[in-house]
């Protein structure tokens, strides 16, 4: 059956219907990663986003329980140019389709991807809809809901992916302490990472209070990745700077970084499409290393020199990590208060193992505190 | 400051003729290194051997020896030279071997001179199997279980605790050469027997089998800095057991989840760590259980490699380019990626694309040869296709290779679906049809799996193929939404016809009147998150393309596809000269060509690039899309072989101007009574001939015109199925033979010649240009005529011919050109015979010796064509110094010579039972390069050669001797005198009896079928190494059986060998030289410098 993306900007493309079928809008975005289709999906940091995956065959691997990063699929819509007809892996638990159809995920297959990248490239991550199942509506009906749903700036998300509870999960091998999370939008293998290293993971709901996040007195605090403009995150923030008085030591990730830099008293800013790959070279100043690294992000911090001072008070702070692209910030330092964030995955599911590091170090500050 | 400031000297290594397991990839990686170490200001010396190179044209280096790759002689270069560094990680195996007997004899050390791209120990690591072993479970990997063995003792204790089926692998040997499966001890002592010989070490590794796992390639580079990168993942569509040359394979990886791939990853990081490549590039194989996921590390090259060159042309990232840059000192992120600009290249290129590479072979030449795909690899070329898909990707590649039957079909099928996964069980070069006939017939995924443990993803692609294939011929009318469907998996227009019971024609036109053509899409490294600034660009059907419209003029020159014997390197180089010499001139050059190996599919070698097999319907497509703006001037079809010349007529019927020599004229060298009239308006002789469609005429014709006769059947490549018949017998055995191959018949008559014994035969490159003949150069054949030209020595200049003899020649070659019409190069075969002069053949087209002409007399020959085929006269290229203003007919005394040399494959190609094929030379061409040995005289020049083919001449030891009875007259001298040089002769009865009649003293050896019990057979004493040089000429059939065994024998034992006397009296004089000691050296500028001096300009 036919199904329709249309853009924003009026451009329609032609496909055929993939996963569940219906209508859905979201903010649509490229992904260039050639493998981790699940774990991309999976990911509730694209939460209100249709993704493009560049990679042309999708859904080969099929899709298993091991490599899930959250319980559900989270993206707005998916597109692909083509859809695996068979899962062949050892691993392999069920197929990509039937989990898009049970959960109700509509997407489009075998249209120009590359032709669709090159425009969100060249105008910008912009409002997109998926028609499969809209023989009534007209090009421009369909359009008209595109233009009408809420746009990615501005928007917060994060109520929409974090927990409804509390919840932990306990330390593996020699516990050395505890930390509590702010689940923005947290990813399965971020929590193995840490509580594979010793620490008894709390993890609360978004919305959480200040009293309630911090009653445990944990050794450290996480601020997960996530969906949505930094800027609308205005609670968290606040949150985060009461962290950051108490001088407990902070990791940030994605959208954990942006909350690190606002609460800092850095801008944010929404960059032109973003960076969503898994090949993306990141100098670690520090070293002078490059490291391979995972993005996915829209939002980035503001900040052009390499190092100034937190104008609310939290000391100097220095650009870490820097993306060699484009020269974007992807790590902060405080070199005055135990915190720290990067823009970049080191969890990296999907994505390469280079930047593993950081939660060791996480583990070294936690320790000489 | 990034670049390393000591280092101002560097001399780079080349990789030699073109042998199986290493062809021209080489040359790409090494003119990569060449330019990029210059544009860094450094001195390059480079040594190569192999003149069909671009990157051994004087321009590429300060210094270019072509001289044999020996370690005496890089030693005697580098006295000279006093080279910084050597870079020997471009070079393939050759190189790094090289650079590690310089290492051994000391040489690096005394001359104070440093490794860069890769230390001793790093190429030891990579390359002692123990060794690499310890390492790769150091990095927390796995491997299969193995044991090391010195001798067959040794051999059959492991495999006692090992259990069967066994992998051999011999140490410090390339291309897998002598390693093989072993199902049982007959197998093991045949392949370990062979292996323990072919290892320089005499060392051999046996291993558990992993038969039928997935297997699976990381392209890695890695800086000083310790930032790597992994350039591509590669997976092989052939499991375990297939070398990996001798596999379809794709890129990206295809089937595994993230996790398998990162845990790769990490693996392979971990082991260019621990063998530590700290600047520059490797290669590591990994085979993944498909059952349980188990990963164990195969094997990894530190330096450039054949996958390395496909990794470059899959990703659009050039690993030899950076990996010079890394050795002299650079990190990843200093270097910009060329093709964005903007972006640095420490990153892992991501493709929205794929890629699938497919070896093409060379079975129909070596008939006696078994097809079965081992771990030793037998494939001659490979071509490579990206499409959108799979299915798009994989059937261009099969249609790329250019081989009857390479595509999938849906004609008759003789064969039962189960004779079909009966045959399937076993890979050889048929497989991938067998699979797909077989899925055609019925046969389901699982059954094909578990036949030949192909991943079933890929076999559900060939399914979905197939599934389209009854679609389209169902349907009752094609429209454009199935039309696209086809085109979008691959499916060319003549597939579709046939599936439609059409024309190949009327299907392109219904499509064109649909309006449904191509798009072309840009490889950028990036899946276009970044603008790409370089036009490299593959075909798909999607909804847009991205060929940016320019208002210049246009010329197109289409490559020569994948490598085959026959059409090789030397084709390529005169493309790439072609693109260079029009660039130059203000053209938009335009390259057309599938193969990823060669320099012209370099993304800077042409203003744009199409990655794009060669067939009629991709290139009338490209030319479509490129004829939207500008002016196309024409396309050349000359340079590219067989290949590119077989499209010239679809092309002008298209209505595509072709530059240079038209097709007619093309034809009409070709077409034998059109030809004759040209040779008879010109008062030129051919050979007696005549033609035939049976036996029976064929006998008449021979009687006719005399025995022995030489016998081709018409329209075939590189004389398949040419032979020299000496009597009527042997003509009716001709008629058996090639009964089943279907190659004679009345529409392709055979053709009869008198084949002239004992003449001489004559090559000559030229070009004309409607006006005036320039000749590039007349070559000598040192076989006598019979000999294919390529498989041939030949000295250039002359070493016999008078130059009355030689202008004969030339003047002969112009009437030629002149009656041809020719506008562009020419290459005639003569053959003088009593001083009679007759026309063998004329090809109007480029030559296999176009390269080696220039790299003898420094004349820019494939320059100077493509711009005589764009226009020019060669008075006026004499006036602009593109071309000397005296040509290769008249050559001052005192010019150095010039001998090119044949490199066979013999020695890749055993028989069922394990045997090598005859090494015989016959009028069909077999070999697969070349070398060039360039010194003062012949003698000397001709030991070169002889050093850089790999069979240096013994300045001591023993000879056998074993003469056909009518080359006996001819064999006395150079017997005799090789005799007096000292060496013990040993020969055959006859032989012997003659040699003594003539006061030459021999030891009689008994033939293998006569050797009584207790006596030793010569074919025993030649496998023992007790024999250093052997000559053996073929007689009559009975002598056949013995003679091949000899030569099987001494292709074996890796010794010298000659089949013709010829061969042997042109040795003669250098068998006397090698006892100076060691070769001078000399650079191709020197040459060149000393040529100007000598003519006095």
């Amino acid at each position: 059956m036919t199904a329709y993306l249309v853009l924003e900007n009026g451009d329609v493309f032609e496909g055929d219907d993939f996963g569940a079928s219906g209508e859905t809008i979201g903010e649509l975005v490229f992904a260039t990663g050639m493998t981790g289709y699940q774990e991309t999906i999976t990911d509730p940091s694209y939460a209100g986003q249709i993704v493009v995956q560049t990679a042309p065959h999708i859904g080969i691997v099929g899709m298993n329980e091991r490599d899930e990063e959250s319980s559900k699929i989270w993206v707005a819509g998916y597109v692909v140019r083509e859809p695996a007809r068979l899962a062949s892996n050892f691993r392999a638990e069920r197929t990509l389709q039937s989990d898009l159809e049970n959960q109700g995920i509509v997407g489009v297959s075998g249209l120009d991807t590359r032709a669709l990248t090159l425009t969100i490239r060249n105008s910008g991550a912009m409002r997109a809809g998926i028609f499969s199942d809209a023989s009534n509506l007209s090009r421009e009906q369909m359009l008209a809901k595109v233009k009408a749903a809420p746009e990615m700036k501005g928007l917060s998300l994060s109520s929409v992916v974090t927990t409804s509870a509390k919840y932990t999960i306990p330390a593996k091998g020699e516990r050395i302490g505890s930390v509590a999370i702010l689940d923005l939008g947290i990813k399965k293998s971020t929590l193995e990472h840490l509580s594979e290293r010793g620490l008894d993971v709390d993890v609360y709901p978004s919305n959480v209070g200040k009293e309630e996040f911090l009653s445990e007195s944990p050794s450290a605090v996480f601020f997960s990745n996530g969906p949505g403009d930094p800027q609308a995150s205005k609670a968290q923030v606040e949150l985060l700077q009461e962290v950051l008085k108490h001088k407990i030591p902070f990791f940030g990730i994605c959208f954990g970084n942006q909350l690190l830099g606002r609460a800092l008293g850095f801008e944010t800013y929404k960059l032109a499409f973003g960076h969503r790959g898994i090949n993306q070279p990141v100098m670690h100043k520090e070293t002078g290393r490059v490291e391979v690294t995972a993005h996915n992000h829209g939002f980035a911090v503001k900040l052009e020199q390499d190092e100034a001072e937190s104008p609310n008070g939290f000391g100097r702070v220095r650009v870490s990590h820097r993306g060699l692209n484009d020269q974007v910030v992807e790590g902060l330092e405080c070199l005055d208060i135990p915190a720290f964030s990067v823009q970049y995955h080191p969890e990296a599911a999907a994505g390469p193992h280079d930047s593993h590091y950081l939660f060791d170090k996480f583990i070294k500050m936690i320790r000489g505190n | 400051m990034p670049k390393r400031e000591d280092i101002k000297s560097v001399l780079v290594i080349g990789s030699g003729p073109i042998v199986i397991g290493q062809a021209c990839e080489f040359d790409y990686s090494g003119t990569q290194a060449c330019r990029v170490l210059r544009e860094e200001g450094i001195r390059v010396i480079l040594i190569n051997s192999n003149p069909a190179t671009i990157m051994t044209d004087p321009d590429f280096a300060d210094a270019t020896y072509v001289e044999p790759i020996t370690p005496e002689v890089i030693e005697a270069i580098i006295e000279k030279e006093k080279p910084d560094a050597i870079l020997p990680t471009l070079g393939g195996q050759t190189a790094l071997n090289a650079a590690m007997a310089l290492h051994d004899r000391g040489s690096l050390e005394k001359y104070g001179v440093e490794l860069i791209g890769a230390k001793v120990d790093a190429i030891r690591a990579g390359e002692d199997r123990q060794a690499f072993k310890q390492l790769v479970l150091d990095a927390g990997a796995d491997v299969a279980k193995s044991a090391i063995a010195h001798n067959m003792e040794e051999v059959l204790a492991a495999a006692d605790q090992l259990g069967y089926p066994l992998v051999v692998r011999p140490s410090f040997t390339m291309g897998g050469l002598g390693s093989g499966f072993a199902y049982n001890e007959a197998d093991l002592r045949r392949i370990a027997g062979a292996g323990l010989q072919a290892s320089p070490t005499n060392e051999v590794l046996l291993e558990e089998s992993i038969l039928g796992w997935k297997e699976y390639e990381l392209e890695l580079m890695r800086d000083k800095n310790d930032n790597t990168v992994v350039v591509c993942s590669i997976e092989n569509f052939d499991p375990v057991g297939v070398h990996t040359g001798d596999s379809i394979t794709v890129a990206p990886a295809l089937t595994l989840t993230d996790r398998e791939y990162q845990n790769l990853r990490d693996i392979g990081i971990e082991i260019i760590r621990a063998v530590g490549v700290d600047t520059g590039g490797c290669n590591i194989q990994f085979a993944v259980d498909p059952v349980d996921g188990r990963v164990i590390v195969i094997e990894m090259n530190p330096r450039v490699s054949r996958s390395s060159a496909l990794a470059s042309k899959a990703t659009g990232f050039p690993i030899a380019k950076i990996a010079a840059k890394l050795a002299v000192g650079y990190t990843l992120d200093e270097i910009p990626n060329d093709i964005t600009g903007v972006t640095p290249a420490s990153f892992e290129p991501t493709l929205d694309y794929i890629v699938v590479k497919a070896p093409r072979f060379a079975f129909e030449k070596f008939p006696a040869a078994d097809p079965t795909l081992t771990t030793t690899m037998k494939s001659v070329g490979e071509a490579m296709a990206i499409g959108k898909t799979f299915t798009q990707a994989l059937q261009k590649a099969l249609r790329s290779l250019e081989k009857r039957g390479s595509s999938f079909h849906w004609g008759d099928q003789p064969k039962t679906k189960e004779e079909l996964l009966l045959l399937m069980r076993t890979p050889t070069d048929e497989r991938i049809i067998q699979v797909q006939q077989g899925l055609r017939l019925g046969a389901s995924i699982a059954q094909v799996f578990e036949a030949t443990k192909i991943d079933p993803w890929f076999l559900d692609q060939i399914q979905l193929i197939n599934e389209i294939a009854d679609e389209i011929a169902a349907a009752q009318e094609l429209d454009r939404k199935l039309f696209k469907k086809a085109k979008q998996n691959g499916f060319s227009d003549s597939q579709i016809a046939q599936l439609r019971k059409s024309t190949e024609q009327a299907v392109r036109q219904q499509r064109h009147e649909i309006g449904l053509r191509p798009t072309y899409k840009t490889v950028d490294t990036c899946a276009g998150e970044f603008p790409a600034l370089t036009p490299y660009h593959y075909s798909c059907y999607e909804q847009t393309s991205e060929v940016t419209p320019s208002q210049r003029k246009k010329i197109v020159i289409l490559g020569s596809g994948p490598n085959r014997i026959g059409q090789g390197v030397e084709f390529d180089y005169s493309c790439v000269h072609a693109a260079f010499a029009l660039r130059d001139a203000g053209y938009e050059t335009i390259m057309i060509n599938c193969n990823p190996e060669t320099v012209s599919t370099d993304y800077d070698t042409s203003d744009r690039l199409y990655f794009e097999p060669l067939t009629l319907e991709d290139v009338l497509e490209v030319i479509y899309a490129e004829s939207q703006s500008g002016e196309l001037v024409g396309v050349m079809v000359q340079l590219g072989g067989q290949t590119a010349l077989g499209l010239s007529k679809g092309l002008k019927q298209a209505g595509i101007p072709i530059l240079g020599t038209t097709p007619e004229s093309i034809d009409q060298a070709e077409e034998r009574g059109q030809f004759q009239g040209i040779l008879d308006a010109a008062g030129l002789l051919a050979p007696a001939n005549g033609i035939a469609t049976n036996l029976e005429e064929a006998v008449v014709v021979a009687n006719r015109i005399g025995y022995p006769v030489l016998v081709r059947p018409s329209f075939v490549l590189g004389g398949r199925g040419m032979e020299i018949v000496y009597d009527q017998k042997h003509l009716t055995g001709y008629f058996d033979r090639i009964a089943s191959h279907a190659l004679v018949d009345q529409e392709h008559p055979l053709l009869v010649d008198r084949f002239l014994d004992d003449a001489i035969e004559i090559d000559i490159d030229a070009i004309y240009d409607g006006e005036q003949l320039y000749v590039g150069g007349v070559m000598e054949h040192i076989e006598e005529a019979g000999i294919h030209s390529g498989d041939s020595s030949c000295t250039l200049p002359p070493i016999t011919l008078s130059e009355s003899q030689i202008e004969r020649v030339a003047s002969a070659t112009e009437s030629i050109a002149k009656g041809l019409n020719v506008r562009g190069l020419l290459n005639v075969q003569f053959a003088l015979a009593s001083d009679v002069l007759y026309v063998l053949e004329a090809n109007p087209r480029a030559s296999r010796t176009v390269p080696f002409v220039s790299k003898a007399l420094g004349i820019t020959l494939a320059k100077a064509a493509s711009l005589v085929m764009a226009g020019a006269s060669i008075q006026s290229l004499i006036e602009s110094g593109d071309l000397p203003a005296k040509d290769g007919r008249s050559l001052p005394s005192g010019t150095p010579i010039s001998v090119k040399e044949a490199v066979l494959p013999f020695k890749r190609f055993a028989t069922k039972d394990g045997r090598f094929v005859d090494s015989l030379l016959g009028p069909e061409m077999r070999s697969t390069g070349e070398v060039m040995g360039i010194d003062s005289d012949f003698p000397r020049a001709f030991a070169k050669s002889q050093a850089g083919s790999g069979s240096s001449l013994p300045t001591s030891g023993t000879v056998f001797v074993s003469i056909a009875d009518r080359d006996k007259p001819q064999a006395l001298l150079p017997v005799r005198r090789l005799e007096q040089l000292g060496y013990r002769i040993l020969a055959t009865e006859g032989t012997a009896r003659m040699l003594d009649r003539h006061g030459i003293r021999s030891t009689l050896v008994a033939k293998h079928s006569q050797a009584q019990s207790g006596e030793r057979s010569i074919v025993e004493m030649i496998t023992a190494g007790e024999v250093d040089v052997v000559v053996n000429t073929p007689s009559g059939a009975n002598a056949r059986a013995d003679g091949y065994e000899i030569r099987a024998a001494t292709t074996a034992a890796d010794k010298p060998i000659f089949t013709t006397v010829a061969q042997l009296s042109a040795a003669i004089g250098s068998f006397e030289v090698i006892r100076e000691g060691r070769f001078n050296v000399k650079s191709l500028q020197e040459h060149s410098r000393d040529r100007r001096t000598l003519i006095g300009n």
